[in-house]
C-alpha cells in the first residue's frame, strides 16, 4: 500500500481534546508522526495580563480540568515567590493534602481514558466511580468538583471541614484495595500486556534531551521528581519515594501511575497525622515587587513552572506557563514511530495528554 | 408438525377465504390460479421467510438488549432501563431514530458500492438464518451440506466489509477495510478446521444429524474440547466483537469500516453484526452444545437458551478485555489456533477410530 498521511484529529476518539495527529503511515506501520497543537489556544497568558493577581486563581484553574488544584497552586507559589510571602504551615500541609487527592483523581481519570483507549469500557466506569470519591472529598473541602479556586495567595480558602480527616481515610482505605482491582483487570489481562510492553518506547536519553518529565519520563527509569528534587509546600518532611519504572515502554508508565497513586494515599496519610494546628493564611500584599519570580511543580503530568513578572501595579506585567504535556508532545514522533496505527491510542493514551495547559 | 406444515395450514386457510370471495365475487379464473398447489408452495415458503426474519429480529433486538444489561452490570451500571419493561424497547426506539435521521452520502464516495455494501452485508446475515433451525421442526431448509452454506455464507461479509471501507473514500474505513479482509480470511482457517472434528464424529454436515449425534451420544464439548475453544475464539473474531473487533476499532479508526455510513444503513449494520452475533452463537449450540436438546422445556426454548448463554459468554469477553492489536491477531490465529486446530482434529480421529462415540 503506497504512504499516505493520515489526520488523527482534531475531532478523533483517540485525541482526548482538540489537537491533530498527523500520522504518516504505509499500510499500518507508522513512518513518520507530526503533532498539530493550538485548538484549544484561549490567550491564556494574555488574559492573566488585565486582571489582578487574586483575580487570576480562578482563571488559573481552567488550566487543566483534570487537575485544575495543581495548577492554581502552582500560580499561589508563584506569586508567593514574588511577593515573598510565608505560607503558614497549616496551610502547607493541607495543599498537600489536596494536591495528592487531585493526583490520585487526575490518575484515575487517565486510567479510565486508557481503558477506552485499548478498548476497554469497564475499566472506565471502575475508575470514574472511584474518583468520585476524591472529587466527592475535594468538594467537602473546595465546595466544587471541578475548578476549585481553593488555594490562596498566601495560604489556602478555608480549613478543613470537620471530620474530614475520617472520611479521607476511610475513602483510602477502600480506594486500595480498589487499586488492587484494577491491577487485576489490567495487570492480569494478557491482552493488555501485548497491548503496551515494548510499544512506543522512549529512551531515557531521548526523553531528557526533549524535556519530557514526569510520570513519562519515570517509567523511562530516570529518577525525577519535583517534590524530591526541588521540594515545595512540605514534601520534604514527608516520608516517601519516586515511583520509576526501567521498561521505557506505555507498560512502564502505567505501572508509574499505579504506584504513584499508592504512593499519594501514603502521603496523604502521612501529612493528615502531621497536620499541626493554626493559622491557614496570611494576608497577601495588594501590589507586587518590580522583580521576576518563577516556580515548578511536580503535575500529575509533569513538570509545571511559571515563570512572572511584576512591574509594581496589581496586575502580572506577564506571566509565563512551561506546560508539562506542550513538551512531551514533542517526543510523540519518536515514541510512535516503527509501531503500528492500531498502537497509535496506546501510545499517546500513555501520555495523558491534557489540551487545556497545552494550548492555554 | 413441522414449520412448513404449520406455515401451509395457515396459508390454505387464508387462501381458502381469499378465493371463497373471489368466487363470490365472481372470479373464478383467479381463485383457481390462487389455489393452485405452486402457488400455495410459493406463499409457504414466503410465510416461512417471515416467520424466520421475525424470529431472527427478535433474538437480535433481545441480544442487544441482553448486552445492554449484562455490559452494564459488569460495568457496575445498570443499562438501558428507561424505555419499556427493563429497557427492552430502547432499541425499539434506536431503530426509529435511526429510521430518521437524513441519510448522507459523502461526496466523493463511490456511490453504487458505497450504496450496496450495506444491502450485501444485511443481506449475507439474514441468509444465515436460513440455514440454522431452531429444532428438529422449526426450519427453513435441511441442506445436507448445511454447516458449509452457513461458512460460505459468513465468508461473504469481508467482501461487503472491503467494499464499503474503500467506497466511502475515507482512509480510517479503507484501514478497517483492509484489516477485516486479513482478519476474516486468517480466522476463517482455523475455523472451519475446528469444525473438521465435529463433522468427523457426526460423520455429516448436515446441522440436524450434527445434533442427532449427539444426542445420541454426548455433547461434542467434552470429546471435542479443544475445538470448542479454538471454535470460540474463531468465532469471536468472525463476528467481528471485542477483543477481535479490529475493523470497527474506535479509538484509533474511529468507526472504521462504517465511519462514514449514517442512518438506517448504520442501523442496518448494527443489526447485521447481531444478526451474525446470533448466528455465531447459534453454531456453537450446534455444534458442540447439543443443540435443541434438552429436559422438561420445549427444543426451540431450550436451543434460544443456549444460544443466549454462549453469548452472554462474548459480552463477558467484551467486558473484561481490551483489544488486541492487528498483527498479534494474525499471530494468533496462524500460530496458536490453527495447530491447535490441528491437534484437534487428531484427537477427533482418534476418539472415531477407537470406536468410543
Amino acid at each position: 500500500m503506497a504512504e499516505m498521511w493520515i489526520n488523527m484529529g482534531p475531532q478523533h476518539p483517540m485525541t482526548h481534546g482538540l489537537w491533530n495527529l498527523r500520522v504518516k503511515v504505509e499500510g499500518e506501520t507508522i513512518l513518520d508522526a507530526e503533532p498539530v497543537i493550538g485548538y484549544l489556544h484561549r490567550g491564556w497568558e494574555k488574559l492573566t495580563e488585565y486582571r489582578t493577581y487574586p483575580q487570576i486563581i480562578p482563571l488559573s484553574d481552567r488550566l487543566c480540568y483534570g487537575s485544575s488544584m495543581t495548577w492554581s497552586h502552582l500560580y499561589c507559589l508563584t506569586i508567593e515567590d514574588l511577593m515573598g510571602i510565608e505560607v503558614p504551615e497549616r496551610a502547607e500541609y493541607i495543599r498537600v493534602v489536596v494536591l495528592e487527592l487531585q493526583r490520585i483523581a487526575s490518575h484515575l481519570m487517565w486510567i479510565a481514558a486508557y481503558g477506552t483507549d485499548l478498548g476497554l469500557l469497564t475499566a472506565f466506569v471502575y475508575c470514574m466511580r472511584e474518583r468520585e470519591l476524591f472529587l466527592d472529598l475535594l468538594q467537602s473541602v473546595t465546595g466544587a468538583r471541578m475548578t476549585y479556586n481553593y488555594p490562596r495567595i498566601g495560604g489556602v480558602r478555608n480549613d478543613l471541614p470537620p471530620d474530614f480527616e475520617r472520611d479521607c481515610l476511610r475513602a483510602l482505605d477502600y480506594f486500595e484495595k480498589k487499586i488492587d482491582e484494577y491491577e487485576e483487570i489490567f495487570d492480569g489481562s494478557e491482552i493488555f500486556l501485548m497491548r503496551t510492553r515494548g510499544i512506543g518506547i522512549l529512551k531515557p536519553a531521548d526523553g531528557m534531551n526533549l524535556g519530557v518529565t514526569g510520570a513519562t519520563l519515570r517509567g523511562s527509569g530516570v529518577k525525577i521528581d519535583l517534590r524530591k528534587h526541588d521540594p515545595y509546600s512540605v514534601y520534604d518532611e514527608l516520608d516517601w519515594e519516586i515511583c520509576t519504572h526501567p521498561d521505557c515502554d506505555c507498560y512502564a508508565r502505567y505501572r508509574v501511575r499505579m504506584d504513584e497513586m499508592r504512593m499519594s494515599c501514603q502521603i496523604v496519610r502521612e501529612a493528615l497525622k502531621k497536620m499541626p494546628a493554626g493559622p491557614i493564611r496570611v494576608k497577601a500584599p495588594r501590589n507586587a515587587p518590580k522583580k521576576t519570580a518563577y516556580a515548578r511543580v511536580e503535575d500529575p503530568r509533569g513538570e509545571g513552572l511559571m515563570y512572572v513578572i511584576g512591574n509594581g501595579t496589581d496586575k502580572p506585567y506577564r506571566l509565563k506557563v512551561r506546560s508539562p504535556i506542550f513538551v512531551t508532545v514533542s517526543a510523540v514522533p519518536i515514541m510512535l514511530r516503527g509501531y503500528k496505527v492500531a498502537d497509535v491510542p496506546s501510545i499517546m493514551g500513555s501520555v495523558d495528554m491534557c489540551l487545556g495547559e497545552t494550548d492555554r | 408438525m413441522d414449520l412448513y406444515q404449520f406455515t401451509e395450514g395457515i396459508v390454505s386457510w387464508l387462501v381458502g377465504i381469499v378465493n371463497w370471495l373471489l368466487n363470490w365475487l365472481g372470479f373464478h379464473g383467479l381463485a383457481g390460479w390462487l389455489g393452485s398447489p405452486d402457488v400455495i408452495k410459493f406463499l409457504t415458503l414466503l410465510g416461512e421467510s417471515i416467520v424466520l426474519l421475525a424470529v431472527g429480529f427478535i433474538v437480535a433486538i433481545t441480544m442487544i438488549w441482553q448486552e445492554r444489561k449484562t455490559l452494564g452490570r459488569l460495568m457496575d451500571r445498570r443499562g438501558a432501563m428507561v424505555v419499556g419493561p427493563a429497557g427492552y424497547f430502547q432499541n425499539i426506539a434506536d431503530g426509529l431514530k435511526t429510521l430518521l435521521k437524513e441519510y448522507i452520502i459523502p461526496e466523493k464516495a463511490d456511490k453504487t458500492p458505497y450504496n450496496w455494501a450495506p444491502v450485501i452485508m444485511i443481506g449475507s446475515s439474514i441468509l444465515l438464518l436460513v440455514a440454522i433451525p431452531l429444532s428438529d421442526r422449526f426450519y427453513m431448509t435441511d441442506l445436507d451440506i448445511g454447516l458449509l452454506f452457513i461458512f460460505a455464507v459468513f465468508s461473504i461479509t469481508p467482501f461487503a466489509i472491503l467494499l464499503g471501507g474503500w467506497a466511502s473514500n475515507n482512509k480510517y474505513s479503507l484501514i478497517g477495510g483492509m484489516r477485516s479482509a486479513a482478519q476474516l480470511i486468517s480466522y476463517e482457517i482455523p475455523l472451519l478446521l475446528s469444525m473438521v472434528g465435529v463433522v468427523l464424529l457426526a460423520g455429516s454436515l448436515n446441522v440436524g444429524e450434527i445434533v442427532m449425534a449427539q444426542e445420541n451420544s454426548v455433547w461434542f464439548i467434552i470429546p471435542q474440547f479443544i475445538g470448542f475453544i479454538v471454535f470460540m475464539i474463531a468465532i469471536v473474531a468472525e463476528v467481528e466483537r471485542i477483543p477481535f473487533d479490529l475493523p470497527e476499532a474506535e479509538a484509533e479508526l474511529v468507526e472504521g469500516w462504517w465511519t462514514e455510513y449514517g442512518g438506517m444503513r448504520f442501523g442496518l449494520l448494527m443489526l447485521a453484526e447481531y444478526f451474525r452475533g446470533y448466528a455465531g452463537a447459534a453454531v456453537a449450540v450446534l455444534l458442540f452444545l447439543g443443540g435443541w436438546n434438552g429436559p422438561f422445556l420445549p427444543p426451540e426454548l431450550w436451543f434460544l437458551i443456549k444460544v443466549f448463554i454462549v453469548f452472554f459468554v462474548f459480552i463477558w469477553l467484551r467486558g473484561s478485555l481490551t483489544r488486541v492489536r492487528i498483527d498479534q491477531i494474525l499471530n494468533i490465529g496462524w500460530k496458536r489456533l490453527l495447530p491447535l486446530a490441528m491437534v484437534n482434529i487428531v484427537i477427533a480421529v482418534a476418539i472415531k477410530t477407537l470406536g468410543w462415540i
